[in-house]
């Protein structure tokens, strides 16, 4: 069975996903992302989806549940990238996507992540 | 100018797979008939979410694409099924309403994401919704 690939950076793992998924294979990648946060001690999880150009209920709830397992297993959950039309869509279907943090790109996405590390870092520290 | 064979054609849902072919197959059409991207988006996603229920509560069944003109372009899609049927539209019809694991999003979903959309369905013979998107 075909698998989205996850790569590791530094302690946060980053995830593109570049094809159309099949409910299947947005289930797979719910599996092995809570198998590797936990195999690489990852704080922080990244997904770009820049490449979809839908996100329907069924994926919609997957990148919900991979934010609250995420949590769960201490580390965040940024999603990146999301198209304008992706978005107003989203919405207009009646999904929120409560819980899951957004960011423009990348970038945006990572910068986000650490700021929340240093925020704890220094929570811990005082 | 658009061929007979590209105003419409019946897809099968039988699998996951199927509904990816679906929305590939439903943007292309909507390409095809000029709709904007947003609109793309909402129609290929209002089909995602019916052609998951046709797999899932309908035990499977089938899309008819085509592309309507009147009163302007547009395109429609037929999904049908011969599953067990609902017996509560209305129920049905209802955000966050489902009897599987999802959102209970596809249907109320769908409809709003739809310039037309038509349910009918008969408890044992099956369900057939009609949605259409217009430029």
């Amino acid at each position: 069975m075909d698998r989205i690939p996850i790569l590791k950076l530094g302690e946060f793992l980053l995830v593109s996903v570049q094809v159309d998924m099949h409910d299947q294979l947005a289930m797979a990648l719910q599996e092995d992302l809570t198998e590797r946060i936990v195999a690489a001690h990852a704080r922080g999880v990244l997904i770009d989806i820049s490449a979809l150009d839908i996100v329907d209920s069924f994926i919609g709830r997957m990148l919900g549940n991979i934010a609250s397992m995420s949590r769960v297993l201490d580390a965040e959950t940024v999603v990146v990238g999301m198209a304008p039309a992706v978005a107003i869509t989203l919405v207009e279907l009646g999904l929120s996507l409560p819980g899951v943090r957004t960011a423009l790109n990348v970038e945006k996405g990572m910068e986000l992540l650490r700021r929340a590390m240093d925020f704890e870092t220094g929570v811990e520290g005082v | 100018m658009w061929k007979v064979s590209d105003r419409k054609e019946t897809l099968q849902i039988r699998s996951a797979e199927d509904i990816v072919v679906v929305r590939q197959r439903v943007r292309a059409s909507a390409v095809g008939v000029g709709l904007k991207l947003t609109d793309q988006t909402k129609i290929v996603t209002a089909a995602s979410e019916l052609a998951r229920n046709t797999l899932i509560y309908g035990g499977g069944g089938t899309v008819t694409i085509e592309h309507a003109s009147a009163p302007r372009p547009g395109i429609r899609l037929t999904f049908e099924d011969h599953g067990p049927g609902i017996a509560d539209i209305e129920l049905a019809m209802k955000d966050g309403y489902t009897t599987g694991a999802g959102l209970g999003l596809g249907l109320s979903g769908a409809k709003r994401l739809s310039s037309e959309f038509e349910i009918e369905s008969t408890v044992g013979e099956g369900t057939r919704v009609m949605i259409t998107r217009w430029r």
